[in-house]
C-alpha cells in the first residue's frame, strides 16, 4: 500500500478512535500495526503518521508537538533494530530454501514405502529435530518371507549428520543378503575410515523371518529397544552389545535372536525417543513403557504416532533430538 | 473476581468484548498500562484465531493466585479442526500474516505462562496466564 493511504488509514482509526469507539478501534489497530509489519513500515513512521494525524485532528500544544520530536528521536535505533531484522530475515530466507532442496536429498534416502508381509505390522515415525535429520531407518524386502531392519543414530546433528548418512546408506546397499553381524563388521570399517574422529554412529541392524518369526540381529552402541512379550503382558529391553561405528577397526558384533509369538513386539528407537527431559527429570524406561503400554489396543502405526504426540505434549512442543521409533508387530 | 468468566466467541464483535472484558479484569487488577494492552492483546489473537479457523469458541478470563502474587489466566478453548502441525504452528514465522513476532509465538512471548493441546479433529484449548509484576 502506498504511504498516503497508510497515513489516511491511521488518521481515521485515530479519529474513530478519539471519538470514542475504543476497543473495537484498538482491535483494528492490532490488524493495521500486523500489516504494516509486513510491509517493511518501521516505528518512527509510525510516530510520524501519528503526530500528522494529531495535526488534523486536533489543536495541539506548541510543548506536545514538540515533545515528539524526541520521540521521534528515541525511535529511530528501534527503526534500524527492525530494518537489520528485515536483512537478516531474507536471509535466512534464502539459507532456508537451500536447506529445503537438501531435506528433499535426504528424504531419498529413507525408505518411501514400507514392505508388506502376512502377519506382521509396522509403526514408524521419523521427525527431526531441525530440518535435516541425524536419524537413519530402512525396512527393506530382502526376498519372499525375510526383511531388514536398521536404524541408526549418527551423533552429531543437522548438516554434517546427514551427510554421514549418504555415506551410511550408499555402504548399506552393497551388502544385500548379508547377516547383521557382517554388516555391521563392514559398515565399521567404511566409516571409521571416512568420518571425523568426533562422529561417530551407533546403529542396530536385524533380519526378520516371517515364515519362522525369528528376529535376528546385531548392535552397534545403539540405544536398547524394547521387546514385547504379549503372554507376561512385559516389556524387556532388546538387549545387545557392540561397539559404535567408526571408533575401532576390526570391530566384532555378536549375533542375537528373538522369537516373536502372536502379539508380541520389537520396538526400536533412537536416543531422541528415550532420552527426553520432561520439566527437571529425564523420563526413564520405565515410564516409556508405561507410555507404550498404555497405547497397545492400536496399530503399530498408532502407537508410534501417538507416543510421539504424548512425548510431545509432556515436554512442552520441544524436540531437541532427532525422533524416530520403529514397531515391528507379530499379528498372527 | 473468583468466578471465572467465559465469553463466548462467535464474531468480530465478540473478540472486541472480549478484549474489553480483559482489559477491564487487569485494571481492576492492578496491572499497569502496558500490561493490560499485552493481555487485551493475547486474548484478541486467541479469540481470533478461533474465530478465523474453528468458527466458535470461547474465552475464559480467570484471577489466579499463587504465592501471594495476582495473576490473569485466558483459557481459549474450542472445538474447531485443531491443529496438525502443533510444532510448526509455535515456530515464529510461520504465521500466515507473515510478521515474524505475530500469532502465537508472540502470545507465548508477552504471557509469563503458555501452554497448547491440540488434537486434530477435536479441538484446540490454549491456556496462558500473566502475572501482574
Ligand atoms: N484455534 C485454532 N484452531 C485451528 N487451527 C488454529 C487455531 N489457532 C491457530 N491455528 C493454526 O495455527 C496457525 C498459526 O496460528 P497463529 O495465530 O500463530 O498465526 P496466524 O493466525 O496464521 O497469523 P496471525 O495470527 O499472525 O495473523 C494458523 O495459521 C492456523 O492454521
Ligand atoms: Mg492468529
Amino acid at each position: 500500500m502506498h504511504r498516503r493511504e497508510l497515513q489516511e488509514q491511521y488518521e481515521k482509526l485515530l479519529s474513530n478512535f478519539l471519538a470514542g469507539d475504543r476497543e473495537a478501534q484498538l482491535y483494528m489497530a492490532q490488524q493495521l500495526s500486523k500489516s504494516l509489519v509486513t510491509q517493511d513500515i518501521a516505528p518512527e513512521d509510525i510516530v510520524d503518521f501519528h503526530i500528522q494525524a494529531l495535526e488534523k485532528l486536533v489543536q495541539m500544544p506548541e510543548p506536545v508537538r514538540e515533545s515528539f520530536q524526541l520521540l521521534l528521536e528515541m525511535m529511530m535505533e528501534y527503526g534500524n533494530t527492525y530494518r537489520q531484522h528485515n536483512v537478516l530475515r531474507d536471509k535466512q530466507k534464502q539459507l532456508e530454501s537451500e536447506i529445503d532442496l537438501a531435506v528433499v536429498m535426504q528424504q531419498t534416502m529413507l525408505p518411501q514405502v514400507l514392505p508388506e508381509f502376512e502377519g506382521v505390522e509396522f509403526g514408524l515415525i521419523s521427525v527431526p529435530a531441525k530440518k535435516m535429520s541425524g536419524d537413519y531407518y530402512n525396512i527393506l524386502q530382502e526376498n519372499d518371507v525375510t526383511f531388514s531392519v536398521a536404524i541408526a543414530d549418527i551423533v552429531g546433528k543437522g548438516i554434517p549428520a546427514a551427510l554421514c548418512m549418504s555415506m551410511i546408506k550408499y555402504g548399506m546397499d552393497a551388502q544385500y543378503g548379508l547377516t547383521p553381524a557382517t554388516r555391521l563388521h563392514h559398515l565399521n570399517i567404511v566409516v571409521e575410515q571416512n568420518i571425523d574422529p568426533s562422529m561417530f554412529v551407533t546403529m542396530l541392524l536385524g533380519n526378520y523371518d516371517t515364515a519362522r518369526h525369528s528376529f535376528r540381529y546385531a548392535v552397534a552402541g545403539h540405544e536398547p529397544g524394547f521387546f514385547y512379550r504379549a503372554c507376561e503382558q512385559r516389556f524387556y529391553d532388546l538387549e545387545g552389545r557392540g561397539l559404535v561405528l567408526g571408533v575401532l577397526r576390526d570391530a566384532q558384533y555378536p549375533e542375537y535372536e528373538l522369537n516373536l509369538e502372536v502379539g508380541d513386539m520389537i520396538v526400536l528407537m533412537t536416543d531422541g525417543v528415550s532420552e527426553r527431559k520432561v520439566g527437571m527429570h529425564y523420563l526413564n524406561r520405565q515410564e516409556l513403557t508405561n507410555l507404550i503400554q498404555g497405547e497397545l489396543a492400536h496399530t503399530a502405526q498408532e502407537i508410534a504416532e501417538n507416543l510421539y504426540r504424548r512425548l510431545l505434549l509432556m515436554t512442552n512442543y520441544e524436540l531437541p533430538d532427532d525422533h524416530t521409533m520403529i514397531v515391528i508387530r507379530r499379528t498372527k | 473476581m473468583a468466578v471465572p468468566c467465559s465469553i463466548p466467541i462467535k464474531n468480530e464483535q465478540d473478540i472486541v468484548l472480549a478484549r474489553q472484558v480483559g482489559r477491564n479484569l487487569a485494571k481492576e487488577l492492578g496491572y499497569g498500562n502496558i500490561e493490560q494492552s499485552r493481555v487485551a492483546t493475547a486474548i484478541s489473537e486467541l479469540a481470533r484465531n478461533i474465530f478465523l479457523y474453528a468458527g466458535e469458541g470461547s474465552i475464559v478470563l480467570e484471577h489466579i493466585q499463587k504465592e501471594g502474587r495476582v495473576g490473569l489466566r485466558i483459557t481459549a478453548n474450542d472445538q474447531g479442526p485443531g491443529i496438525t502441525d502443533l510444532r510448526k504452528a509455535m515456530e515464529h514465522g510461520y504465521s500466515t500474516s507473515g510478521g515474524l513476532g505475530a500469532g502465537l509465538p508472540g502470545v507465548k512471548r508477552m504471557m509469563d505462562e503458555f501452554a497448547i493441546d491440540s488434537m486434530p479433529g477435536k479441538g484446540t484449548e490454549v491456556v496462558v496466564t500473566k502475572w501482574r509484576s
